[in-house]
């Protein structure tokens, strides 16, 4: 059972571990990630992002990945959710909530599902930093080479 | 017809964000050439290996074909999650 979710709404973890686990007698293990908004990023002060997605591809990418994610691992609950548009230091922008009967394919499944949509997922981060002149501008984020080395051990 | 988007820095680089071109057939290269052909100042942003594909929101590389009633989306490497 997948539920994916792409939203402007704040993210409530515990509401979406409640989700994952609810009359789940099937699976002893659960691995969640959660990922949020830092305040430092490429040597500068952030002070919020925003998010813009590809709204017809978001969805239909997620999917995917999720699907892959069923292929290799015996999982039960896959509950994956995505906020776009403006955020907050310290909001949280992403969470995936996996079970299995055991503990190893759900690690390894919520990883694999976080490596996948940082480099196919269309998701872009524009980010307000703040210059020591206490002046404000707007970037976009780099991709991170490294995003790209994580997903191929997967082969 | 064929629908063309533009998202993120792309977008704000090229100054839009979708067009629609009248008898188009070819593929994603061919497709990229075409535009840079109509805007010359594109070719700097568009024809560039860093930019991604994706022909009716499924990622495509530059050999895929691209027909009547195709979505084709340009787009920077993604950067969410």
């Amino acid at each position: 059972m997948d539920r994916i979710d792409v939203r402007e709404a704040p993210l409530d973890v515990a509401a979406e571990y409640a989700a994952v686990q609810q009359a789940n007698t099937a699976d002893g293990a659960c691995a969640m990630f959660v990922g949020s908004v830092r305040d430092f990023n490429a040597g500068s002060a952030v002070g919020g992002l925003a998010l813009e997605h590809y709204p017809g591809m978001t969805e239909k990418s997620l999917r995917a990945i999720v699907a892959d994610a069923r292929g290799r691992w015996p999982l039960g609950r896959v509950n994956l959710v995505h906020r776009v548009g403006p955020m907050q230091v310290n909001d949280e922008i992403v969470f995936v909530g996996v079970t299995s009967p055991h503990r190893q394919a759900a690690f390894a499944a919520c990883q694999y599902i976080m490596d996948r949509l940082k480099t196919e997922a269309p998701f872009w981060k524009r980010e307000t930093v703040r210059r020591a002149c206490g002046a404000e501008e707007e970037r976009w984020v780099e991709a991170r080479a490294s995003d790209q080395a994580e997903l191929e051990k997967w082969g | 017809m064929i629908k063309v988007l533009f998202f993120a820095r792309l977008r704000q680089q090229l100054g839009m964000g979708e067009l629609r071109l009248e008898d188009f057939s070819g593929t994603v290269r061919s497709l990229c050439a075409v535009l840079c052909e109509k805007y010359p100042q594109w070719r700097e942003h568009l024809d560039d290996d860093a930019i991604r594909v994706a022909v009716n929101q499924e990622l495509a590389d530059s050999d895929a074909a691209v027909a009547a009633g195709d979505e084709v989306a340009f787009f920077p490497p993604v950067t969410g999650g």
